[in-house]
């Protein structure tokens, strides 16, 4: 589904991403972990199309996107969750769902996933008119999720969604993403700090180190990887 | 009494001109975060395309003076949206003060050439409306004064209509809170920062026109004191914010009348810079504006 090769980004002078490769097949959940400033953010952003590779190459459904502007990224398909979730804060939680629809026509499409959104997510239908800054952390990562939701995506890309938020919220999210991909076969692509919770939920895992993959493998047996766990898992 | 509500009459329309120009500063600087400086100029077109369409309408009617009206908002939205592609969108990422400066350089471009196509000296608006003076009481309200009222009051609500409950509008305030969750979403923010220039310059035009029918002399430098004025408003009210525009607009429009009626009269343009003053000082988010504090 997605394909990204040799992918070099630098800020300025600085090299944030040294030539990544990877790849994420249809309907699976993949994460990719590694430590603050690894690369993962820049990684998402160059995908959606925020930011612009030095070299290498995006492919999303068998076609390039790598000049592709991210304004047209997203009618593709291809749906981005960003670190902090970048809510609206003075539009209500309605209307950021509206914005979510934003590139969407079909009538019955939009209410079809509105409705689909307050089934995953039934506290957003109880603060609907409300402002969106005025939200809990955990309701506005819902409310980012469920944006993205409305823009019928078939890839989700989702920047740590546990990121400041209350523990007993990241649970409930993290089964929530496991459903979308379920039962609405939405292919994800997880990024996380949390090492153990994305390996726990997902299929297949890159590790990544001061912007090169170190590691990659079968999220399950990554699990058990004594390396891995030193460093990532906490021991 | 009767004193006193023809000011209040006579300041509100002025106030209602300077919400005008104000609401384009503020919805500019909603989604671009700077002051467009060359904002006043195109007021100052708007009164000047109202002039040469004068010429071709015939005088005194009130589909004529539609006509003028509406052909000079288009005029000028157009204006803004050239003026937008041309100069501010080729600094996207570069530093304010760049923008600034460019913002400067056009209010200056716009002003020279209006002298060298209109001639520096000082021409006469014609009565594009009929004339006529209503009496109420001692009141006394003239047709152009009650014109600018009714004008910028429906241009407000329209206003307030496409931004609160369009698709576009919706788009506005959401490039304005976080253009690159924007993009996300799959809005084109170019797209819409055109749009919000040509929104902005269109009723800086209607303000032109609506100046010039009862300042009915107009010049290529007529535009930089209302717009100054309009500035303040716009701070006054909250910068970005749009309701907050309409309100400095008036208050600083009846504010500045009472004080040009007043002993202290050769103070009238001094008041909106002390109010900018005492604004900055004590609540510089302004009336409506509130620092947001985004929860991480
Ligand atoms: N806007 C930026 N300007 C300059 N350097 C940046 C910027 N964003 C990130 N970086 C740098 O790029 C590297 C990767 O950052 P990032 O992708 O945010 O990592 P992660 O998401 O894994 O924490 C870090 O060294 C970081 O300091
Ligand atoms: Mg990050």
């Amino acid at each position: 589904m997605l394909k990204v090769s040799d992918l070099q980004v630098s800020y300025g002078a600085i090299s944030a991403l040294g030539g990544i490769s990877f790849e994420i097949p249809q309907g699976s959940i993949v994460t990719l972990i590694g430590g603050n400033g690894a690369g993962k953010t820049t990684t998402l952003r160059t995908i959606s199309g925020l930011l612009r590779p030095k070299s290498g190459s995006v492919t999303f459904l068998g076609e390039d996107i790598t000049a592709v502007p991210a304004h047209k990224i997203v009618a593709r398909g291809l749906c981005h969750v960003p670190e902090g979730r970048m809510i609206f804060s003075n539009l209500s939680v309605d209307e950021n769902l509206s914005m979510g629809a934003y590139l969407q026509t079909d009538k019955a499409l939009i209410a079809k996933n509105r409705d689909y959104v307050f089934s995953v997510f039934p506290r957003l239908k109880e603060r609907i008119k409300q402002m969106a800054g005025t939200l809990s952390g955990g309701e506005q990562q819902m409310l980012a999720i469920g944006r993205a939701l409305m823009g019928n995506p078939k890839f989700l890309m989702l920047d740590e969604p546990s990121l400041g938020i209350a523990p007993r919220l990241i649970s409930t999210i993290f089964e929530k993403i496991v459903e979308i991909n379920k039962s609405h076969g939405i292919t994800i692509l997880l990024v996380e700090q949390n090492a153990n919770l994305a390996l726990e939920v997902s299929r297949y895992a890159y590790v990544l180190e001061t912007g090169r993959i170190a590691m990659q493998g079968e999220s399950q047996k990554l699990r058990a990887d004594p390396q891995l766990k030193a460093t990532y898992l906490g021991g | 009494m009767t004193e006193f509500l023809q000011q209040l009459l006579n300041g509100l329309s002025l106030g209602a001109i300077y919400a005008l120009i104000a609401l384009g500063y503020t919805m500019v600087y909603g989604v671009l975060r700077f002051i467009n400086f060359a904002h006043s100029d195109v007021f100052m077109v708007g009164s000047f395309v109202g002039y040469y369409m004068g010429k071709l309408i015939p005088e005194g009617t009130l589909w004529g003076g539609l006509t003028i009206l509406v052909g000079s908002m288009m005029a000028c939205a157009i204006l803004g949206m050239t003026i937008e592609r041309l100069a501010y969108r080729p600094l996207r990422n570069a530093p304010t003060l760049n923008v600034l400066i460019t913002a400067i350089g056009v209010s200056l471009l716009l002003e020279y050439t209006g002298q060298v196509f209109f001639g520096a000296a000082p021409r006469n608006f014609p009565a594009i409306f009929p004339v006529t003076n209503f009496h109420l009481g001692g009141l006394i309200i003239s047709s152009n004064q009650l014109m600018v009222i009714i004008v910028s009051a429906i241009l407000m609500v329209v206003l307030q209509l496409i931004v609160f409950r369009t698709k576009i509008g919706t788009a506005m305030r959401a490039v304005s809170l976080n253009p690159k969750a924007a993009v996300l979403m799959g809005v084109n923010n170019d797209v819409v920062i055109s749009f919000t220039f040509g929104l902005g310059s269109a009723l800086a035009a209607a303000g032109g026109i609506l100046y010039a029918l009862n300042y009915p002399s107009i010049d290529p430098l007529m535009g930089v004191m209302p717009g100054l004025k309009a500035f303040v408003a716009a701070i006054l009210g909250g910068i970005g914010n749009i309701p907050g525009a309409a309100l400095g607009g008036l208050i600083l429009g009846t504010v500045e009348t009472f004080v040009a009626g007043s002993q202290w009269s050769t103070y009238k343009d001094a008041i909106a810079f002390a109010i900018l003053i005492i604004i900055l000082l004590f609540r510089p988010a302004g009336l409506l504006g509130k620092f947001t504090v985004e929860k991480v």
